[in-house]
């Protein structure tokens, strides 16, 4: 392992099910991510790629295999230990926004912190200055249901980035979204990850979004198929 | 840990406060139903504890008559005399005061107004063992006893009928014949049955002879108020003495018709009653294969057996509104577990960003046991409004217990752990990734 990479993930599989029931949607990912690096995961329905993103996410373990994020054995870690490494370390955006209903955008983004112990003036703080970052300055008594897809996504964006974390996972971030506001969200996620130097890992299936990333990934079949960085 | 999930729990509630009422309305209901019930409970306790206390103090009554209640029977059962008292004073403990009492219903007439009321003579004692306090004016005394004064000290009632406003200290009143109307049957009983025998006659009129004589006004009692059996400020108390030589005459020596006795403070309610029973059974020759032909009531046993009653009414009604605390409990649950389903993605979402199992039950238990506080708290502050207001109408004091509104919040919130922990427990076992996908 060098000491940029960030991600190592050695022969990874996953398997549903026991017996004849049973489908391998991972049959054996080697894969090495770099601190800083822009990775758009692609693939077709099935191919096992939102397999890769929910352990890359921390949020289930493999079947077999090494996952080793920052020098810690991922997959031997029980749920709450997960559940901390998420809290300090990783960020999540996804396709549907997942932002908590009838909740100022201010309180979505204070969440996290609220885990983290933080308290109250310096969450309140923390999270104005996070939806400022976003481009929401004047968003924070907002709910949910005042705001257009592109804003809702802006604060989800702002509440995987208020705890610092160093890699941010957005799962079809685009999905629900219109092209003008798909081209701004992009450069938001690239402005994140130039700028602050975050991880960024994409999934999506359109290739103009997937052409942010520095480095495409293409699953298939449980497989990675290509594995290609654009020269810088 | 804890503030934070009570953090969360408080943005919870608020984020929904229909579905929080409708939540707590079972415990509401529950905790007003439980701490009303024991407070007017408590508070009808009281007041037939005050009511019995307010006959006398430690009062013991001894009647001429068989049996009890509504099988007992005065006739031909002889009264107690003079020496009776005199033996009970010398030779029965635990004796703090003991008065002869001769009741009669008389007609008393002042100026134009005229009206049958209940005339006790008795000797001063009778003051201090029946409570009596005074409003004006003075008791008679022991000398007014020894001579058969013609004086007399009225009940507030007596003195409102016949004197109204006025100063009734130092009037004459005519005290005489029984009105017609309130006992003419049992004077043409006994009149028959007197001639007879001397010893019988019944409380309520001693003898067919009664003569009339004017009695002047000493003092006026305090009021009582009304007692289930009626009014005790109905009355006029004067010297048995005089009573006997003015206006009934002195027929037989038995014609004391009640005995009233106050129990010295601490002493044993049972064995009182039963030295004054035996004491009592060898004054009037009763055999062994005889009953009583006299009854002890002691009102200590009355109103031990009044407030035991109204206690064990109390708590059965606490029980049934019990009941109802717990369906609330129910209700909670039934809630909780709904909104556990309705909730799952935002459970998956906290979870993603790094909410640990712990985290998320304690979130749903702090929500449940939140609410039900809550509800605690709503439920006594509607206890309080019913008891001021059921107590006003049932004319029953309000009396505020501490304990039993802290022991209703406790078990609100108790209901809240039980019923809350199972929907956290269910929400803490959600995985993540299905969380996020529920629709």
């Amino acid at each position: 392992m060098t000491d940029a990479s960030l991600i190592e993930l050695r022969g990874i599989t996953k398997t549903y099910g026991t017996g004849d029931a049973s489908f391998q949607a991972l049959c054996g990912i080697d894969l090495t991510i770099r601190r800083g690096d822009f990775v758009a995961v692609m693939g077709p329905s099935g191919s096992g790629k939102s397999t890769l993103m929910n352990l890359l996410g921390c949020l289930d373990t493999p079947t077999s295999g090494q996952y080793l994020y920052q020098d810690i054995a991922v997959e031997q870690l029980d749920a709450d230990q997960r559940s901390l490494l998420r809290r300090q370390e990783l960020g999540f955006i996804f396709q549907g926004f997942n932002l908590l209903a009838r909740t100022s955008a201010l309180e979505n983004v204070e969440l996290p912190m609220i885990y983290r112990g933080i308290p109250r003036a310096e969450r309140h703080h923390l999270a104005a200055q996070a939806l400022a970052s976003v481009g929401l300055p004047n968003k924070l008594r907002n709910t949910p249901a005042e705001l257009s897809g592109g804003q809702q996504q802006r604060v989800a964006i702002a509440r995987a980035i208020v705890t610092s974390p160093s890699t941010l996972f957005a799962d079809e971030p685009t999905g629900n979204l219109d092209s003008k506001t798909t081209v701004e969200i992009m450069e938001l996620l690239t402005r994140l990850n130039v700028d602050r130097g975050i991880t960024v890992i994409l999934v999506t299936h359109e290739d103009d979004v997937a052409t942010y990333a520095r480095r495409i990934i293409h699953v298939r079949d449980g497989l990675i198929a290509s594995d290609e960085t654009k020269p810088s | 840990m804890l503030g934070n999930a009570f953090l969360i729990a408080l943005r919870e509630i608020r984020r929904n406060l229909m579905r929080a009422f409708l939540t707590v309305l079972g415990v509401i209901i529950g905790v007003a139903a439980v701490v009303t019930m024991v407070t007017l409970g408590q508070g009808t306790t009281m007041a037939v504890k005050s009511q019995i206390s307010n006959l006398g103090s430690n009062l013991v009554m001894l009647r001429p008559g068989m049996g009890f209640g509504p099988r007992a029977s005065s006739a031909g059962v002889p009264n107690f005399t003079l020496r009776d008292v005199d033996a009970l004073r010398d030779q029965v403990y635990g004796i703090a005061a003991i008065a002869p009492v001769k009741s009669s219903s008389l007609s008393t007439i002042y100026r134009q107004k005229a009206r049958s009321t209940s005339v006790t003579g008795t000797t001063p004692e009778y003051f201090t063992i029946n409570n009596w306090k005074l409003a004006e004016g003075r008791f008679f005394d022991e000398n007014d006893f020894r001579d058969g004064t013609a004086v007399c000290v009225i009940g507030d009632t007596a003195k409102q009928e016949l004197f109204g406003s006025e100063n009734p200290i130092g009037r004459l009143i005519r005290i005489g014949a029984p009105s017609s109307s309130s006992s003419s049957t049992s004077s043409s009983k006994s009149s028959s049955s007197s001639s007879s025998s001397s010893s019988s006659s019944s409380s309520s009129t001693s003898s067919d002879t009664v003569y009339s004589s004017t009695v002047q006004v000493i003092g006026v009692l305090a009021a009582k108020g009304q007692i289930g059996m009626g009014n005790q400020d109905d009355t006029i108390i004067m010297p048995l003495t005089a009573l006997q030589r003015r206006l009934t005459g002195r027929t037989s020596s038995r014609d004391v018709s009640q005995i009233a006795i106050s129990a010295k403070e601490g002493s044993n309610s049972d064995r009182l009653v039963s030295d004054i029973t035996t004491l009592m059974r060898a004054r009037r020759n009763l055999d062994r294969n005889k009953d009583n032909d006299f009854n002890v009531f002691d009102t200590r046993q009355i109103a031990e057996t009044l407030s035991a009653s109204t206690q064990m009414m109390t708590t059965l009604l606490a029980a049934v509104a019990g009941v109802s605390l717990l369906v609330g409990g129910i209700g909670i649950m039934n809630i909780m577990l709904v909104s556990v389903t309705e909730r799952t993605r935002e459970i998956g979402i906290r979870l993603a960003i790094g909410a640990r199992a712990r985290e998320v039950l304690l979130q749903f238990l702090v929500e449940a046991v939140t609410l039900s506080c809550i509800g605690g708290l709503v439920g006594i502050a509607v206890a309080f409004g019913l008891c001021v207001g059921i107590a006003q109408l049932i004319q029953v004091p309000f009396v505020f217990d501490l304990k039993i509104n802290v022991i209703a919040f406790l078990f609100s919130a108790a209901v809240g752990i039980a019923f809350g922990y199972a929907p956290a427990r269910r929400a803490a076992a959600l995985d993540p990734i299905d969380a996020l996908r529920h629709e």
